[in-house]
């Protein structure tokens, strides 16, 4: 990533709809600091009511895997269909399973 | 070309349109950046107060008419009156300036509006104290954005502090009107419509002084010009912003989308 002194660093954006369980991703921006971030977060991800909760992260500070990386992560969990506790008859009463 | 609107002198009247008038041209000016801002952020940023700000104002533009009785709507209001009929302080109505310009306006009329909303959600009147109630949560989100780049812009760079002191120089001259006392101020403490604006003056500076010094900004001096917007004597900018508020309104009468 090139970056020049005067750009604020990237941020990445996760809100927590106000139906949704956990916070999801949403976008990113710039800001100076954690602050700022937060309210530009505010401004730019959640002026039509997508949220109750924001957090904002660092983008640098993101460990990813990489894409080359793709077969050897993902595809082995291909063909254990057995994985999926599918296998099982739920009660009516449990939900959000 | 549609004429201007004639409204009544009730001082009730007088009160709320100084409320709604300040929203609404403050609105307007803030609405004046979009595109033109920093950064892209921020741009959505001071959209969104500005649509605060015209949101605010309509509600109190439509109570304004009913009080009126003449039947006038919140459209007919906001862009069919004559400049003299207007009753926002004139600091709402000074050009937009750069950026640390506004940010120090935006700071001053949020925290003055802050306090007047919760006072005003107390008011005797049940449909401004509802406005009130709403309005309030996003007078504080105003203040807090506004007040966080006086703190930036006056300890950033060097440019930047010299613009903040400048822009908050020219800003303050303009202070005392938000609290110069008159008989329209007095007949709302009596009914219970809403507070004197004098009362709100040491809450306000309070707020202002903390604001400054995070900046490191001193308080600039007192001064005696008082501005009079409230009274409807504009500056000689306010005819230029209606020119172009107006335009729609005036050349296609109640045009609607």
């Amino acid at each position: 990533m090139t970056t020049t002194k005067a750009e604020w660093p990237l941020w990445e954006v996760f809100v927590r709809s106000k139906s949704g369980l956990d916070h999801k991703h949403c976008g990113s921006l710039h800001a100076a600091d954690p602050k700022m971030a937060l309210q530009m977060a505010r401004d730019v991800y959640t002026r039509r009511q997508e949220g109750t909760s924001v957090w904002v992260v660092r983008s640098d500070q993101i460990v990813a895997s990489d894409p080359g990386d793709k077969d050897m992560y993902f595809d082995p969990a291909e063909d254990k269909v057995y994985r999926h506790p599918t296998f099982y008859k739920l009660p009516d009463a449990v939900d959000h399973m | 070309m549609q004429g201007s609107i004639s409204l009544g002198n009730d001082p009730k009247f007088q009160y709320l349109l100084r409320i709604g008038d300040t929203t609404l041209v403050l609105g307007q000016r803030i609405a004046e950046w979009c595109g033109h801002a920093p950064v892209l952020e921020e741009d959505i940023a001071l959209a969104n107060m500005a649509l605060d700000l015209i949101g605010q104002a309509r509600a109190v533009l439509t109570h304004a008419g009913a009080v009126d009785g003449r039947g006038h709507d919140e459209d007919q209001l906001a862009f069919l009156r004559a400049e003299r009929d207007y009753r926002n302080v004139t600091l709402a109505e000074l050009p937009r300036g750069d950026f640390a310009f506004t940010v120090v306006r935006n700071t001053i009329v949020a925290t003055f509006l802050k306090l007047l909303w919760e006072k005003l959600a107390d008011s005797s009147d049940a449909e401004l104290a509802a406005i009130a109630g709403k309005a309030v949560k996003e007078a504080r989100y105003h203040q807090q954005h506004a007040a966080d780049w006086v703190a930036r812009l006056g300890d950033g760079t060097d440019e930047s502090r010299r613009r903040t002191e400048s822009a908050l120089a020219t800003a303050w001259l303009y202070t005392p009107e938000l609290f110069a006392a008159d008989a329209v101020d007095e007949a709302a403490r009596a009914s219970g419509l809403g507070p004197r604006w004098s009362e709100l003056k040491d809450a306000w500076l309070a707020e202002m002084t903390e604001i400054l010094a995070e900046g490191g900004l001193a308080v600039p001096g007192e001064q005696s010009f008082v501005s009079t917007g409230k009274q409807g004597v504009h500056t000689e900018h306010m005819g230029h912003m209606l020119s172009e508020m107006q335009h729609l309104q005036r050349a296609f009468p109640g045009g609607a989308w």
